[in-house]
C-alpha cells in the first residue's frame, strides 16, 4: 500500500517581508539626499519668476531670505492684498530689514560674513516700488550680495 | 551550566520605523533646489563725494516704466531684442563714437586688454513690474555671458563655465557685469525710515 503523505495545510506560503526594512530605508535615503529642509512657513503667495540665466544656490548656510509676495487668503483681513515682507516666520516692514540682516550677520563667524548673501524671494506680480526700497535698506545694512530666486527655464520658453 | 543560546532580535517592526522616519523626511522637506541671479549692490556713496563725471557714450539708460514698456536711450524696444543692443553696445565693433571708449588693463592671461568703459542703468518706475524688471536683467546678464563665452572660446577654445577660476577671473576682468543698480528717480526719502 502506498503511503502518501498527510498534507499538512497548502495553499501559498507567506510572502517574507524581511526586505521589507531595506527598501524603506533606501527609500528614505534617496528623500533625504534629494529634499532640502523647508526653510519657513510661506505666510504669502510667492510665485518664482522664470529667468535663463540662473546659477544654483551654494551654501546654505550664508543665505538669508526675503519672502515678497502678496498674503494668503487668511492673513488678507488684517494685512490687506498689496505686497508684504516675509521675514522668517513673521510679517516684517522695510525698516525691519536692517536690524534682520545685522542679527543674521552676528550669527556668522567673522570669515563668512564677507560672503553672506541675501536671497529676493519676490513673487513676479510685485511692483518695483517695495523692491526698490527692500535694495535700498541693504545697501544701508551692506547686505551687497544679492540673489534674486528665479526658475530656470530655456530660451524657447522665455520668450 | 547550559548555555543558552543568543535570542535573536525581532527586527519586524524595523520597517515600521523607517516608515515613520521616511513619513517625517517626506513631510518636512522640500524638492525644490534654489536657483537665482546673483547681482551685486553698489555701496552708499559718501554723501560729500560728487559721483565722478561719466560721458554720455559711456552709458547706457534703459528705462522700464509703468506700463512695463521698456525703451533704451529713449527709443521703445522689445525685450528680444535688448541682449543684441547690449552686445553691440558693450563690444563696440565698429569703434563707433556714441558707443563706449575702451581703457587699456592688465589682466592675466591676456596681457594689456581693452576693457568697455560702458555702463548700464537700468531705470524703473515704482509700478514697475518685477517679472519685466527681471526679464530684463536677464536679457543683459545673457548679454555679457555670452560676450564671455565668445572671449573664452577664441582664447582658451572652451565656453566660460568650463574654465578653471583663475581664467573665469580673467575673463570676467576682461568683460565686467556693468549693470548698475542705482538707486532710481524720485526714490529720495522714501526709503522706509
Amino acid at each position: 500500500m502506498a503511503k502518501f503523505a498527510k498534507k499538512g495545510k497548502t495553499g501559498t506560503p507567506a510572502i517574507s517581508t524581511a526586505s521589507l526594512p531595506d527598501i524603506v530605508f533606501m527609500l528614505l535615503f534617496f528623500f533625504m539626499t534629494v529634499t532640502t529642509m523647508k526653510e519657513v512657513d510661506l505666510k504669502i503667495q510667492v510665485r518664482n519668476p522664470k529667468a535663463t540665466e540662473v546659477k544654483k544656490l551654494e551654501n546654505k548656510s550664508l543665505i538669508s531670505y526675503i519672502y515678497v509676495g502678496t498674503p494668503n487668503k487668511k492673513y488678507q483681513a488684517k494685512y490687506g492684498k498689496e505686497a508684504v515682507i516675509q521675514l522668517d516666520d513673521a510679517f516684517a516692514r522695510v525698516r525691519d530689514i536692517g536690524p534682520y540682516i545685522a542679527a543674521q550677520r552676528a550669527a556668522m563667524d567673522a570669515e563668512s560674513r564677507s560672503k553672506m548673501t541675501t536671497a529676493l524671494k519676490i513673487d513676479k506680480g510685485t511692483k518695483m516700488g517695495i523692491v526698490t526700497d527692500i535694495k535700498q535698506e541693504l545697501r544701508r545694512a551692506k547686505a551687497l550680495k544679492i540673489t534674486y530666486t528665479a526658475d530656470k527655464t530655456s530660451k524657447e520658453d522665455f520668450f | 551550566m547550559a548555555k543558552r543560546p543568543l535570542q535573536e532580535i525581532n527586527a519586524g517592526s524595523m520597517a515600521d520605523i523607517a516608515f515613520l522616519l521616511l513619513i517625517f523626511f517626506l513631510v518636512t522637506t522640500t524638492m525644490s533646489t534654489n536657483t537665482g541671479m546673483q547681482r551685486k549692490l553698489p555701496p552708499i556713496p559718501e554723501i560729500d563725494v560728487e559721483p565722478p563725471p561719466v560721458k554720455e557714450r559711456n552709458v547706457m539708460v534703459i528705462l522700464v516704466n509703468k506700463d512695463n514698456v521698456i525703451a533704451i536711450r529713449g527709443r521703445p524696444i522689445a525685450l528680444n531684442n535688448i541682449t543684441e543692443k547690449a552686445k553691440i553696445f558693450f563690444s563696440n565693433p565698429n569703434k563707433s563714437e556714441d558707443l563706449p571708449e575702451f581703457r587699456f588693463k592688465d589682466i592675466p592671461f591676456f596681457g594689456n586688454h581693452p576693457v568697455s568703459k560702458g555702463l548700464v542703468s537700468l531705470q524703473t518706475d515704482r509700478n514697475t513690474s518685477y517679472e519685466k524688471y527681471l526679464q530684463v536683467q536677464n536679457e543683459l546678464v545673457r548679454a555679457i555671458n555670452e560676450l564671455r563665452d565668445e572671449l573664452s572660446l577664441k582664447k582658451f577654445g572652451m565656453k566660460f563655465e568650463d574654465l578653471d577660476d583663475d581664467k573665469q577671473d580673467a575673463v570676467g576682468d576682461a568683460i565686467p557685469l556693468a549693470i548698475s543698480e542705482a538707486e532710481p528717480r524720485r526714490m529720495t526719502g522714501t526709503g522706509g525710515n
